[in-house]
């Protein structure tokens, strides 16, 4: 567990690390799996070993490896772990009121890995999540995708990419949040021109790298922000765009076609309106499932029935928390309340895993329980579609960051005294105010 | 002239949807939950004349063949949503329909929900298309006295005809909410409340005020008496229990003044919130007085920062009287659905039958409504929520809502 003195075996490890380089494999037994790639399996196995997928299959097919640890999880549910393609854990930010086009803003530079809100969000079972700068923008920053990992600093929870770059996308927004007081548009139609002359500056910038040919001499000065840009106009970054009335989301599509970048539409609110222009933009959707409609006047016609409308015309759908708006630790009801409206059940998962991992640009490592992938998982009390599950573990590339069994885990499961704290630094000489507050609480009634 | 008024009120029900009228109605149930007495297995219940006619298993209640009949896997009672905004906060969030927070002054306790509450606005039939047929709604626990709450029925008629209590409770904030100083919205008039001390030293104030008032009205001399003071005269039916305080309360000490203050003015109050109830959960026990607890799954920070999914089992396990709400959010989700609150508390220590109560039979009592409401018996109200499964469960769908009678059924929910 995080953050806990080193026990005498982790200890004998550290000490003798050639014994212990070599981790042993370890398996899951008797579960009921959900592999998302392929069909359930009624009692099977999860084999791991180096943080990736060994094996996965019916109990008696897969042949063990000598040496096996085994965890005998009759009566469980093991999935892949969640996917959130769009959150705001951590009390991370973007781009601040000076001007509406920020994509030099990073979220990296923000973020803080021990807020309560990432110890939740593992409670909540999910695994990989996109942290978003905020939706004031129509350009607020880089976006960050992270693995929920036992983490120190961002450096632990960062996913990196062959060329050694942190994985993440480009947030963008329209509609009515970006519409302000100046410099920021007043209206829809600035909005557009604004961005589209951003799109065009970055095109001329890229003209220029090219021209320079390696030539440092010819190269123009750096400009953070059209290097970002840059990136997207080379598919190398995805635009994660909030949006939600049925015109905005048709600028845009109208935009990415003019300037070819990848885009993913979220929350889409009105999306059920426009599905087929969607599906035939080949563009996914990320979807919101919220308790009731009218946040904002531009969400009036936000509705449950968009996941199964978005699905039937042939839209690649996930979900997002957006927390603090829906709650990291109840990620599942949006797949429940999606099932309830309409969606296939498959699609349903899919749109909190494999599709996650998709809009992310993530799924050769993540999203499905797949012989070489990360070994990201969950163990459920039940069916995930139940309010009466819970999440009773979360492992992330082969180790646990979350046990219901373990009090400060269950702790920012359930909330309490204490749940609204960072994760416990471990201070080996001193008393943390977590120590203090539950020492307080001892006092008292319970 | 007479023929031609007889003709309008003919088309007029010719055009008038089915749900705005009462109907002789059975219901078939797999389970019936009456929540009074064990749940019926083929349950059926006989509505006539928006009443509860009969209630019993199949095979001893006989369905008259001109009822219209309407089957259900599981049949509750209305839910009862104990503290809500809804009718007074609107669907569409702006301006126009957000009537819940009046900032002009710190205490108004002459604000009455009912010159406020638009029966028409989506957010009722919303709410309703849930299952929820009885609010406890007023204006919302951002002031230190806010205003009245007043008792519904979700029919969307009119206020006037809807309502069962017009003067249900008075609604006081103590702690953050409470004070205006935290609010700094600029329709803030005045700069008191500013902290705890002072909030509860106005409110003490008032209590004092209205008892010298009530004193005055008393005196011999009828030319002495003081004029009518609606204030005032709210605040003295707090005193005389007719119309008690809601006091919402997060923090543990916000909590114990709301009790300190109930003994010096012998109230019987209602708690409302109580985040931090577990860790003064014994002299919430000892001062007898119920809870209506914060919704399951409200964001915590602030006040709220302690709350847990598991409070509303925790108090129930202490034998503590419970209600659960939907309360008021300032940002989405809007409007919380007290059905999906209650699923959350039963999913987490609660469990399926004091969940179920907490949103029925048990707010009816603590609304003081259970002799019209709360339960299937014979001579209640005819509010039904109608289900194709467990109404906890995501995937399960409300497929009718009966509010006196009238059958509401615009598409599952």
């Amino acid at each position: 567990m995080p953050y806990r003195p080193l026990s005498g075996m982790a200890l004998l490890c550290a000490l003798a690390v050639g014994l212990c380089a070599q981790e042993k494999p370890q398996a899951f037994t008797n579960a009921q799996i959900i592999p998302i790639a392929g069909d359930p399996i009624a009692h099977g196995v999860l084999v791991v070993q180096g943080g990736k997928i060994l094996a996965v299959g019916a109990v008696g097919q897969v042949k063990l490896p000598p040496g096996t640890q085994v965890h005998d999880v009759t009566g469980q549910v093991l999935m892949p772990g969640l996917i959130d393609s769009h959150s705001h854990i951590g009390a991370g930010s973007g781009g601040d009121g000076s001007a509406p086009i920020q994509p030099d803003a990073r979220v990296l530079d923000s973020l803080d890995v021990r807020d309560a809100s990432i110890q939740k969000a593992r409670a909540g079972g999910i695994t990989a999540v996109n942290v978003m700068p905020g939706s004031g923008h129509l350009i607020s920053g880089q976006t960050l995708y992270l693995k929920l990992r036992t983490a120190r600093t961002i450096d632990d929870l960062l996913i990196k990419l062959p060329d050694g770059s942190n994985a993440g996308g480009l947030k963008m927004a329209n509609g009515t949040n970006s519409i302000k007081a100046a410099p920021f548009p007043g209206t829809r139609a600035k909005s557009a021109a604004l961005v589209r002359e951003q799109y065009i500056k970055a095109q001329e910038y890229r003209d220029k790298i090219k021209r320079a040919n390696g030539d440092p001499d010819k190269m123009p000065p750096r400009d953070l922000g059209l290097e970002e840009l840059v990136e997207v106009l080379d598919g190398k970054r995805i635009v994660q765009n909030h949006t939600h009335r049925h015109d905005d989301i048709l600028t845009v599509l109208r935009l990415s076609k003019e300037f070819g970048f990848k885009v993913v539409l979220h929350h889409v609110s009105e999306g059920w309106k426009v599905a087929d222009e969607i599906a035939a933009a080949h563009v996914p959707c990320s979807v919101i499932m919220i308790d009731s409609p009218g946040g904002k006047l531009e969400t009036r016609d936000a509705d449950w029935r968009t996941p199964a409308i978005l699905e039937k015309a042939g839209v690649l759908v996930g979900f997002h928390t957006d927390d603090p708006i829906c709650d990291s630790r109840r990620f599942l009801r949006s797949a429940g309340y999606a099932v309830r409206a309409g969606m296939t059940r498959k699609g349903a998962l899919e749109a909190v895993t494999i599709a996650n991992a998709k809009i992310l640009g993530l799924e050769a490592r993540t999203g499905s329980l797949e012989v070489g992938k990360d070994a990201d998982f969950i163990l459920l009390s039940g069916d995930p579609l139940s309010v009466y599950t819970h999440v009773e573990q979360t492992w992330v590339e082969g180790k646990k960051v979350f046990d219901l069994t373990n009090p400060e885990d269950h702790l920012y499961a359930v909330g309490g005294v204490g749940a609204g704290d960072s994760r416990r630094a471990q201070l080996c000489c001193f008393t943390s105010a977590w120590d203090l507050i539950m020492a307080a609480n001892e006092g008292g009634n319970q | 002239m007479k023929t031609s008024l007889r003709l309008l009120v003919l088309a007029a029900l010719a055009i008038a949807p089915l749900s705005l009228r009462a109907e002789n109605v059975a219901i078939t149930g797999d389970t019936v939950y009456t929540m009074a007495g064990t749940p019926l297995k083929n349950g059926v219940v006989l509505i006539r004349d928006g009443k509860i006619e009969a209630v019993g298993p199949a095979n001893t209640v006989k369905i008259p063949a001109d009822y219209r009949v309407l089957k259900a896997a599981v049949v509750t009672p209305g839910l009862i949503d104990a503290h809500a905004t809804v009718g007074l906060s609107g669907l569409l969030n702006q301006p126009q329909d957000q009537d819940m927070w009046e900032k002009s002054a710190p205490m108004q306790p002459e604000l009455r929900a009912i010159d406020a509450y638009n029966a028409k606005d989506p957010l009722v039939a919303w709410v309703r298309s849930f299952g929820v047929t009885t609010v406890n709604t007023g204006h919302a626990p951002t002031a230190l006295i806010s205003g009245q709450t007043m008792i519904v029925k979700t029919l969307g008629h009119e206020a006037d005809e809807d309502v069962i209590n017009p003067s249900a409770m008075t609604s006081v904030t103590l702690g953050r909410n409470g004070l205006n100083a935290a609010d700094g919205s600029p329709g803030s008039a005045s700069k008191s409340p500013g902290t705890r001390a002072k909030a509860v030293a106005m409110l003490r104030d008032e209590l004092i005020k209205a008892q010298e008032y009530a004193h005055k009205r008393e005196g011999k001399d009828e030319a002495k008496r003081p004029g009518r003071d609606l204030r005032l005269e709210a605040v003295l039916r707090a005193i005389d229990g007719s119309q008690p305080f809601l006091v919402t309360v997060n923090r543990q000490q916000d909590i114990i003044s709301a009790l300190r203050l109930a003994r010096e003015f012998k109230l019987k109050i209602i708690l409302d919130g109580c985040a931090d109830a577990p860790l003064v959960i014994n002299e919430i026990k000892a001062s007898g007085f119920p809870v209506i607890v914060h919704p399951t799954m409200q964001r915590s920070y602030e006040d709220m920062e302690n709350l847990s999914v598991e409070t509303a089992g925790r108090l129930h396990a202490a034998g503590i009287p419970i209600a659960l709400q939907s309360s008021y959010e300032s940002y989405v989700p809007k409007t919380r659905v007290v059905l999906f609150e209650a699923a959350v508390a039963a999913a987490n220590g609660l469990g399926f039958e004091p969940a179920l109560a907490s949103i029925t039979i048990d707010a009816a009592k603590l609304l003081r409504i259970a002799d019209r409401v709360g339960s299937l018996e014979k001579g209640k109200d005819a509010d039904l929520a109608l289900y194709d499964g467990d109404p906890f469960e995501y995937t399960s769908h409300c497929v009718g809502t009966l509010v006196e009678g009238q059958v509401f059924a615009d598409g599952p929910r």
